[in-house]
């Protein structure tokens, strides 16, 4: 037998100056099935909660509506109220009489019929509510964190010292990401690697960080606190617990001329290389696409282990008794068992080359902001000279040109890239640092400087050394007698500006790694139409996604600096923290379910589900025969939105807290 | 004296390019890259980008006044290197259009508009251009002021007329195609319909 | 091969070597011209300057002409008259009301079928090998500096024709007639355009730099596709030296003379003859 209690919330005049709280105390009393029916000015108030928790003792409510606001405010209050009184929350219904009702009608009588209206339909509801129990997973507290850099590496830092082991992935031979390769950071002007080294050290020696570099994310399974992750190491053709990184291979490695990928191109390395000095893990690895041992056992046909040629580094590793080198290593993929995840893949920048009025990149001396820090950064291809990489000499003077390939949505690329205002002036500081009469020149449309210090640090730039602004774009670059000449423009004094240079910079927008759309789908998480990967809300979920478990970190969620990104590096970690702050993970119960009895397979819920919650199951006879194969739903994963419910054919499922026969009544009752 | 900013006077002038087919002025952002590549800039008053400004300012006559939109030569390189995809030299026709039937145009870029006008009248009256005839059209109504502002054109012209009969490039008599009172017609037409738009 | 021919007026004029070698040149490879029965001037630059309607209407009119007379590709060397009819056929396939308006205008309706080629791509369609394989006197003296001016190539959503910044057409029909293709920065800066009358000064400025910028880097020939390119920079030439104290000869020609001598033709016959800045020295 139904004992419902029905509580009207006056919420000061904001339901009672339209909704008449009392007429819908007294109509709801005549109500079938209630049995106690009041009002109050402010329900979610103390007083008010204890009404409702004195009312389930002393009336023996068997549910509770509470009709007030929208659920989303106070669902929960009202709900642990309940509970507190030994009432099953999921017995406590919310009706919405509010923003569904009086915050949207004016005419005072209507209103009150429609919120005795949806009064009606909560406890018709109810009636057939369930005592639903919060469902349990468990939780591994390990956590995965893909991408190195400094956001990644922030991370890590901040999960294992918050106790709790961490597997870091990286793609590249070694950590540090773009910021190693940076010369200064703006505002202050520090060294970069000096900063940013210990913490890869850090990392490095961190008794609870697993640090796998040169690999990749192969697949993920699972859910929130229980992913299973394969990665997949690349061979490194070197036995990493034998090498000892005393670079001993690099010097004899006879092939020297390879693009280096650290230097953007401006310096070499060789085929079997460590990317810098401070790397960490500061172990070689063979590039077997320009090592001449592989390169000839490809021409040839003929399997690793049988080639001869070169070999130099093997000879030459003086690790005994076996060699730390070793050609026929290959890749091999490892499973992790994690419980949360960060993606912190960081971005690469727009290509030089995209603009043909820029000379489709067949000038040596326009280069990116990148190549720009490399030839700025004293261990650098230049050790810290800035010189045209066309010949070698100093350049007197050098153009930066700023939104290139940013706020251009002839290119594609509506959005401003953040960080470029505030690196160019920092470029031109150290341009003058080291050429002191040299000039430095800005083409500029707008200056984002918002940033702490960040504007005074683009004055400095200006009135302290000397960098000469022009707010206009450059229509073209063209090549005159060794140099180069730069169409712009100076809308400031209305003039059409040229300028004679020996190099221009050109600040590209920040992009997302190339196949971030991949990863994003390995990950089942949300991306947008330019890969930056989607935060789970703008404002106040900057650092999840929609996907629980997952979390993002850096520059991969959009463009932005440092600081951000660190900052961003330890909320996702206080994220992950709070899921291991528990063994158990505690989820709503409002999760959908499939009556197997009925499912035939088709499976048109797995297509529909947008959190990959749904799974085939095989159902098999004694002997293990495959009998049939029916949908199962993950409790740990699903998120209740009743998309499958309504693909299902066969309506076999349910969703628990919203089933059919709920959903029915509320509808009669109209 | 200040620049009057209106609101009637943006709407409307903004709303008439608009449904000219001049395109929506609020969507450039003022970078300058037309003005930029520009290659006749230093022959303008207004810079291109400034013509844009204008337009979305609602200052109607600074523009339609101007040198700027009868010295763009349409060499369409603003257009192609817009960020926004914004059609400036679209937009200068128009307001050249626009400029004609107002009674505003430049007066020191007038020999341009009178070189078109030239050339539209051989084109009604052939079906094609007669050149001689054209030039000599031309010649008539400008050369005085010509000869006044640089009187090396005038000798330079006629080296460049003897060159051209010489290499036997120039027709002496013009040649009318069968369509030609159709051509005629089409010319009547459009004027009329420019006509009454005008008037609305 | 076979295509629809609209002179266009200059090349009935002063730019007669530009027809006589296209005529030339197309004999010479094979492809057959068909002439666009009564055609008439496409408005050119003075239309779209003055009148928008004009500017679809006269264009519009000889594509429904060429529609009518079965010719779906029209071959329009001038850079100008392709440019505007290209511009004319887009605008009225992209809006129904302004063709049922043109129709009206032009008592013909037009149905979007005719493709406008320039010489360009004429010759590029026929096939860089099969150039080649025509070609008896290799031009092996040229450095030739391809010029496109701005009408071939822009703007790209319109022509839809090589790239916009650094062309490269021109380049690879030259390069098959045993030429070299110089890399220069001028290929696509306005020579002045139709302003050779109305402001010679305007002109001679602009295509002194194009001249400028070809000698600097090394050429001893400009190729042009354009009536309006080739008389600014060789009828003018004389006026450009005479302007900035200088003392250039620079040969210009049209890529359809080149065409028609590497086919083997004589340089009357490709109109050579006709060029105000003699052109011989080159020729073998």
């Amino acid at each position: 037998m139904a004992r419902i209690g029905v509580f009207i919330c006056h919420c000061g005049e904001n339901i009672a100056r339209t909704v008449d709280p009392i007429a819908c105390a007294e109509a709801a009393k005549k109500m079938r099935g209630v049995v106690h029916a009041v009002e109050y000015k402010y329900m979610c108030s103390d007083p008010g909660q204890q009404m409702i928790k004195e009312a389930i003792a002393e009336h023996r409510l068997t549910g509770v509506v509470v009709a007030a606001c929208s659920p989303q405010m106070h669902e929960t209050t009202f709900r642990r109220a309940s509970a507190e009184a030994g009432l099953n929350p999921y017995l406590c219904e919310i009706s919405n009489v509010r923003e569904h009702c009086s915050w949207v009608h004016e005419d005072k009588a209507a209103a009150t019929e429609k919120g005795i209206d949806l009064i009606r339909v909560m406890v018709e509801k109810v009636k057939k509510n369930e005592e639903l129990q919060p469902i349990k997973v468990p939780v591994t507290k390990r956590a995965l964190v893909i991408g190195g850099g400094i956001a990644g590496i922030q991370t890590a830092l901040d999960i294992a010292n918050g106790g709790h082991e961490v597997v870091l992935v990286e793609r590249t031979p070694s950590i540090g990401g773009h910021m190693a390769q940076l010369s200064e950071t703006f505002p202050t002007l520090d060294c970069s690697q000096c900063i940013l080294t210990p913490r890869m050290v850090e990392v490095g020696q961190h008794p609870r960080i697993k640090l796998y570099v040169y690999s990749e994310i192969e697949s993920v399974d699972g859910f929130i606190g229980n992913f299973e992750v394969k990665i997949r190491q690349k061979a490194k053709s070197v036995d990493t617990k034998l090498c000892t990184g005393c670079g001993a291979c690099q010097q004899v490695c006879p092939q020297k001329k390879i693009p280096s990928e650290f230097d953007v191109g401006l310096g070499t390395r060789t085929a079997i290389y460590s990317p810098f000095p401070q790397a960490v893990p500061n172990k070689p690895v063979i590039d077997r696409e320009n090592c001449l041992r592989f390169r000839a056992a490809r021409k040839k046909g003929i399997p690793i282990d049988e080639c001869t040629v070169c070999g130099k580094c093997y000879e030459e590793c003086p690790i005994e008794p076996r060699k730390a080198v070793d050609f026929s290593q290959t890749d091999e993929v490892v499973t992790e068992k994690v419980g949360a995840i960060v993606v912190a893949t960081g971005f690469e920048l727009y290509p030089t080359d995209a603009y043909g009025e820029y000379g489709y990149g067949k000038h040596p001396d326009i280069i990116s902001g990148l190549e720009f820090e490399r030839l700025a950064s004293a261990s650098g291809p230049t050790t810290g000279e800035i010189r045209r990489p066309s010949d070698g000499s100093v350049p007197k003077n050098v153009v930066f040109i700023q939104c290139v390939g940013s706020r251009d949505n002839a290119k594609g690329i509506p959005y401003c890239s953040k960080i470029c205002c505030m690196y160019t002036a920092k470029h031109t500081m150290l341009y003058k640092h080291k050429v002191h009469d040299g000039q430095a020149y800005v083409f500029y449309m707008d200056i984002r400087s918002g940033g702490k210090n960040y504007d005074e640090f683009v004055r400095r730039a200006i009135e302290e050394d000397g960098a000469v602004y022009l707010r206009g774009r450059v229509s073209r670059i063209y090549r005159k007698e060794g140099r180069l000449v730069v169409l712009g423009v100076d809308t400031l004094s209305g003039k059409k500006v040229e300028i004679e240079t020996d190099m221009v910079v050109l600040a590209t927008a920040m992009q997302a790694q190339p196949q971030t759309d991949k990863l994003a789908q390995t990950l089942g998480i949300p991306y947008d139409q330019y890969e930056f990967l989607s935060e789970a809300h703008p404002k106040l979920r900057p650092v999840e996604t929609n996907t629980a478990g997952v979390m993002l970190a850096g520059a991969c969620q959009a463009p932005k600096d440092i600081p951000d990104a660190v900052a961003q590096g330890s909320a996702a970690a206080s994220k992950v923290l709070g899921i291991f702050s528990s063994d158990e993970l505690e989820r709503e119960p409002v999760v959908a379910s499939v009556d197997e009895n009925i499912c035939f397979g088709c499976l048109a819920c797995k297509e529909v589900c947008p959190y990959g919650a749904i799974e085939e199951k095989e159902i098999k006879d004694r002997d293990g025969n495959v009998v049939r194969v029916v949908a199962q739903v993950n409790p740990g994963v699903c998120q209740g939105c009743g998309l499958c419910v309504a693909a299902c054919r066969a309506n076999c499922i349910d969703l628990a807290g919203f089933n059919d026969e709920q959903v029915y009544a509320e509808i009669k009752a109209l | 004296m200040a620049a009057k900013i209106e609101q009637t006077a943006i709407e409307s002038f903004a709303k008439e390019v608009e449904e000219a087919g001049g395109g929506r002025a609020a969507e450039c952002y003022q970078c300058g890259k037309c003005s930029a590549g520009c290659p006749v800039a230093s022959f303008m008053d207004l810079l291109p980008h400034q013509v844009v400004r204008c337009v979305q300012l609602g200052m109607r006559d600074e523009v339609l006044r101007s040198a700027t939109i009868w010295v763009c030569a349409s060499c369409l390189t603003c257009t192609t290197r817009c960020p926004k995809e914004f059609e400036i030299a679209h937009l200068m026709d128009i307001l050249r259009e626009i400029s004609v039937r107002e009674g505003k145009v430049s007066v020191r870029q007038k020999d341009k508009l009178r070189f078109h006008r030239a050339f539209l009248r051989s084109v009604e009256s052939h079906g094609r251009i007669f050149e001689l005839g054209m030039i000599q059209n031309f010649k008539m109504r400008t050369a005085a002021k010509q000869a006044l502002r640089d009187p090396r054109v005038l000798m330079q012209d006629a080296m460049m007329g003897k060159g051209m009969l010489f290499k036997r490039k120039l027709r002496f008599l013009p040649e009318t195609i069968k369509g030609k009172k159709h051509v005629k017609r089409i010319f009547d037409r459009v004027r009329r319909l420019e006509k009454s738009k005008g008037k609305k | 091969m076979k295509v629809g021919y609209y002179p266009g007026c200059s090349v009935e004029g002063t730019a007669r070597e530009f027809g006589i070698s296209v005529r030339k040149s197309c004999e010479l490879l094979g492809i057959e011209l068909v002439d666009l029965d009564d055609w008439s001037c496409c408005g050119a630059t003075a239309a779209h300057n003055t009148s928008h309607l004009l500017s679809v209407a006269l264009p519009g009119r000889n594509l429904a002409l060429a529609e009518q007379q079965g010719l779906d590709k029209l071959l329009a060397p001038c850079a100008a008259c392709s440019n505007r009819l290209i511009a004319a056929h887009k605008e009225m396939t992209e809006s129904d009301t302004l063709r049922s308006e043109i129709a009206d205008l032009i008592e013909m309706p037009y149905s979007s079928s005719v493709k406008v080629l320039n010489y360009l791509e004429l010759i590029l369609n026929y096939g860089m090998e099969n150039l080649a394989s025509k070609v008896t006197r290799k031009l092996a003296d040229f450095k030739v500096a391809c010029y496109y001016g701005c009408l071939l190539v822009r703007p790209p959503k319109i022509v839809e024709f090589d790239d916009a910044e650094n062309p490269q057409s021109m380049d690879r029909i030259v390069t098959a007639l045993g030429a070299e293709a110089v890399d220069w920065e001028y290929k696509v800066e306005c020579c002045g355009g139709g302003f050779t009358i109305s402001d010679p000064k305007l002109v001679e400025t602009l295509s002194h730099d194009v001249i400028e910028n070809a000698e600097a880097e090394g050429a001893n020939a400009i190729a042009v596709s354009c009536p309006l390119c080739h008389a600014n920079l060789d009828m003018k030439q004389a006026a450009i030296n005479a302007r900035f104290h200088e003392k250039r000869k620079m040969p210009v020609f049209y890529v359809s003379e080149l065409v028609a001598l590497g086919c083997g033709a004589t340089p009357e016959e490709a109109g050579i003859n006709k060029h105000f800045v003699d052109s011989y020295a080159l020729i073998r």
